[in-house]
């Protein structure tokens, strides 16, 4: 511990010793590092009194983004379908691999993989919703590669209405109720992508999607 | 950068007749404030989350070293690396020894106040890589060769002509004269950046002790370009930013975005957790996070620790009308505005940015703004001490600050020389007021003096108690 | 009213620097509302500055040797009041936290923060049942907030309440009232330029209204603007609010012509 902190090797001691000599203490004991790992943190939540699917919607359409409400599942790849003619968009896309099964219409092409630089759809499954922002959780990982979130102009996202969670924290339990555990990115999308960075002027479709739809399923 | 607080005095002066600075920083001004403002109306809760998000900061500082040690082993666990950085040349050699060891050519960057802190883009320059801002306002100012001028919208001073010009210069013509017409521009050239990319470097809002991740919050998506792109994704962030669980960041997201943008949340929140799993189809195949320290660690010691729980939302330059007066490059370093100048001094060295702390009113607007509470105003009166105490302030104003004491305690003598003042001044006013007065420019130049009426209060109230 | 003069609060005014010098009116405007509101009140003479110079230059030792001074002087009286929320913010907050390590001094300081007041907040939230504002200005005003009485203590909606009861005066709010001028103590003659612009986005925001009057709580706010608007030879009176609510209202304003010449 007391180790000259000559080598760069050592940086990191050296940054710990430092920090205890400020709170001038010795590291903490085994009781004290037990009862900070088993805090639980509890914090003010925003409250409110909306239905979950009515507030996400609100939200999320007041950040600019879409959204289409389809029966069932089946019905994703005509709402696609929809999508891609009012934006006169070719018919390919890349789609995650959480939505395969789904019977996409005749002449498309489709592909899997990670979102290519000329990419123009991407259609992906959230892991859920936020409804106290208004935002998708998006988890990488094999069936939902990180580029096509942000590559493509167009992102197209399938979120069931079961899967709409109430707050941020809600959102981490679905996180840490999976196996597989964290995963590399988890994406929070609040609408298409934006900047104010000329003048103020809000401008969307800064680097990512200029347009983020939604279909919600049920 | 080359600090230049020393310069602070004559280059705020040069700002306040700057046309073209003064129109940006007007549109700024009212933006921010207005979006803050209609946010925290709409957030009943907003005043308890700051009390909590205080609290909150508190308890990781009194247990930093803890939650540091969680982290690395979480993000070690996730397949990442940690490196520590006890100063700016430590940190520079970290990350250029990763970019060496991978043969980067191209280097894209996220928005990241620290490596602006630690001077890390010339490093990477003189080592012969294409270095790359990609947030929009950071790529404005790249292409001017300035320093940001301000921690969440660094191209802030800049208006659209000269954005224009400026893209115009490094793109070719024609030129592009409205707003999506750059950005698209901008989205263009940077899209090849991007995949051509070998190391993508952001910072991190946030570091979860929890789950070993690090969260950015962007609005543009650039930042998530930089680092699922790049083969190698590297994060710098100062040991203050540590969190410990992923509960705990939400508490603090819910501010951020509110604070700095007058957003209820910004565009994309990424929670990054290693390198890219052996089935992805995306991401990086190396996850670095280097651990800056930089005087932080020193600041945890005394009276400075309040300023460590900065989340860096920019909320108090918003608000702070020395800072909407002269801008932030005046500040001369990297943070600018009331956060600057306490930081500045305590990085840089007292007797480098004496201007900073003492050119504030004490007004309190930023601390009234601030998510964490910070008593900013205090801080810069601290620091004002500690230039007082060292003897950086200016020998003719400790002089007169020992005269006044000496005649303030002498009550009678105070009073007969206010006496003769109130005398004086009302001799050589002309109808109520005074143009002109010898030894106080720093008054008349701009303002009339209001006159006197030629007896202090205390004598007219001894005199009339006297004939009651 | 349920007390006489006699039976109510002792009450030691604290004459600010400023007003000593420049505005003798706001102190006889502050002792007769004072005594309006059933106190008896005492000036005195052992008192001089509050020390709020040495404080934010940081020359904490001359502070200190202020505060003492203020300390003994006021000590004894029910109440310590004073036209400036500027002053009583420093004898609130700051010498409580000067005297933070002197366990001799520490007491008294806390002691005399707690029964320290400025002067509207005193009137509306210590006095509140015995005041009544009985006062006439025929004119419009607008009344700029001084940033140690708004942030530090609280006040905003005391001094509109107090103007509600003026007959015959219209308040009309500014743009950014709680706005910092750019007075700042000395910061105002240390970065003379930055506190102009300041004071002029001040200014600017006051003309914009029409109002013909400004009014403030604190004269060093009051005093930096008064001397912009009259160097733009602007047409807009300018009053301690202590002074319109007394009634005393009826002479020059600040760095106006006096009446009587010419
Ligand atoms: S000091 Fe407070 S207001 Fe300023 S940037 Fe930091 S957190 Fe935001």
């Amino acid at each position: 511990m007391n180790a000259p902190a000559n080598a760069s090797g050592n940086a990191r001691d050296a940054i710990l010793k430092s920090v205890r000599d400020a709170l001038r203490r010795d590291p903490l004991d085994a009781t004290q590092v037990a009862a900070l790992d088993a805090r639980v943190p509890r914090h003010t939540r925003p409250a409110h009194d909306e239905d979950l699917v009515t507030r996400f919607m609100r939200k999320f359409e007041s950040r600019a983004g879409t959204i289409e409400r389809v029966a069932s599942r089946d019905a994703v790849p005509a709402a696609v379908e929809a999508y891609r003619l009012a934006h006169r968009l070719p018919q390919r896309a890349a789609v995650g691999a959480a939505l395969k099964d789904l019977a996409w219409p005749d002449g498309w092409l489709i592909h899997h993989e990670a979102a290519g630089i000329t990419e123009a759809l991407a259609v992906s499954r959230a892991l859920c919703g936020i409804a106290e922002t208004g935002s998708l959780m998006l988890a990488s990982g094999p069936h939902s590669p990180t580029t096509h979130n942000f590559v493509p102009d167009d992102h197209v996202v399938v979120l069931e209405t079961a899967r709409i969670v109430d707050h941020f924290e809600d959102g981490w339990t679905e996180l840490r109720a999976r196996p597989e555990g964290m995963p590399r990115a988890t994406n929070i999308i609040s609408g298409p992508s934006r900047t104010a960075d000329v003048e103020q002027t809000i401008q969307l479709g800064a680097h990512g999607p200029r347009r983020v739809h939604v279909i919600l399923v049920g | 950068m080359q600090i230049r607080s020393d310069e602070f005095k004559e280059r705020s002066v040069f700002a306040i007749h700057d046309a073209n600075l003064q129109t940006a920083l007007g549109r700024a001004r009212y933006g921010f404030v207005g979006k803050r403002a209609q946010q925290v109306a709409d957030l009943p809760e907003f005043e308890q989350l700051r009390e909590e998000a205080k609290n909150l900061k508190n308890h990781v500082l009194d247990n930093l070293d803890h939650y540091l040690a969680r982290y690395e082993q979480a993000v070690v666990a996730s397949g990442g690396q940690v490196h520590w950085a006890r100063d700016a040349e430590e940190a520079r050699k970290i990350i250029l020894g990763i970019c060496k060891r991978v043969g980067a050519k191209t280097v894209t960057k996220g928005k990241s106040m620290v490596s602006e802190e630690i001077d890390l883009n010339e490093a990477l320059i003189d080592n012969g890589m294409e270095v790359v801002e990609t947030d929009l306002g950071e790529y404005i100012i790249q292409l001017a060769h300035e320093p940001p001028s301000h921690i969440i919208a660094p191209a802030v001073h800049k208006t659209k002509d000269q954005v224009s010009d400026l893209f115009e210069a490094a793109h070719g013509g024609p030129r592009k004269t409205q707003v999506p017409e750059l950005v698209d521009e901008a989205r263009r050239v940077l899209r090849d950046k991007y995949f051509r990319a070998d190391v993508g470097i952001t910072g991190g809002n946030f570091l979860v002790a929890e789950t070993g991740s690090s969260i950015i919050v962007t609005n543009e998506g650039n930042g998530d370009l930089t680092q699922t792109l790049a083969k190698v994704h590297i994060v710098t962030s100062g040991i203050e930013r540590v969190v410990p669980t992923l509960d705990d960041a939400t508490l603090f997201l819910r501010l951020l975005a509110r604070s700095a943008t007058g957003q209820e949340t910004e565009t994309y929140t990424t929670i990054s957790t290693g390198p890219r799993r052996a089935d992805d189809l995306d991401g990086p195949e190396e996850y670095h996070v280097v651990l800056v320290d930089n005087g932080r660690s020193k600041m945890l010691a005394g009276r400075f620790r309040d300023m460590l729980r900065c989340i860096r939302c920019g909320a108090c330059m918003n608000h702070c009308p020395v800072y909407g007066a002269v801008g932030g490059h005046a500040y001369g370093w990297v943070y600018p505005g009331p956060m600057g100048s306490v930081l500045t001094p305590l990085i840089k060295g007292l007797d480098a940015a004496y201007d900073l702390p003492n050119a504030c009113t004490l007004n309190g607007r930023c601390q009234s703004v601030c998510p964490v509470k910070i008593p900013l105003p205090e801080l810069l009166r601290e620091l004002r001490h500690l230039q007082h105490q060292q003897n950086i302030t200016p020998v003719m104003q400790k002089r007169a600050l020992g005269i006044w004491r000496w005649v303030a305690t002498r009550p009678k003598l105070y009073h007969a020389l206010e006496q003769l003042a109130a005398r004086a001044l009302s001799g050589i006013a002309r109808r109520g007021r005074i143009r002109r007065l010898p030894l106080a420019g720093g008054w008349t130049d701009s303002r009339d003096l209001p006159a006197p009426t030629g007896r202090t209060f205390l004598e007219l109230w001894q005199g009339k108690r006297g004939q009651r | 009213m349920t007390s006489s003069p006699t039976a109510g609060p002792r009450v030691g005014l604290f004459a600010t620097c400023l007003m000593n010098l420049f505005r003798p009116n706001v102190g006889f405007s502050a002792v007769k509302l004072l005594e309006d509101a059933g106190c008896s009140v005492e000036v005195p003479a052992s008192q001089t500055c509050c020390g709020q110079p040495g404080y934010n230059s940081g020359d904490y030792d001359a502070a200190r040797a202020l505060a003492r001074q203020v300390i003994e002087a006021f000590e004894h009286f029910d109440y310590v009041v004073g036209p400036s929320g500027s002053c009583m913010a420093t004898i609130r907050h700051d010498y409580p936290a000067l005297f933070a390590d002197d366990p001799q001094w520490l007491p008294r300081a806390e002691a005399l923060s707690r029964k320290s007041f400025e002067l509207l907040s005193f009137l509306a939230d210590v006095r509140g049942a015995a005041v009544t504002v009985d006062a006439r200005y025929a004119g419009t005003a607008t009344y700029h907030d001084s940033c140690s009485g708004l942030r530090g203590l609280g006040i905003k909606g005391q001094p509109r309440a107090l103007l509600g009861e003026v007959d015959g005066l219209k308040l009309k709010e500014m743009e950014d009232a709680e706005v910092c001028c750019g007075f700042g103590g000395t910061f105002c003659v240390k970065y003379p330029e930055i506190s102009e612009k300041m004071v002029d986005d001040k200014v600017r925001n006051i003309l914009a209204t029409g109002a013909d009057t400004l009014l403030g709580g604190d004269l060093g706010c009051l005093m930096n603007i008064a001397g912009r608007l009259k160097r733009i030879h602007a047409p807009v009176k300018v009053f301690h609010i202590a002074e319109v609510l007394a009634g005393f209202a009826d002479g020059a304003g600040l760095a106006d012509a006096p009446k009587e010449s010419r």
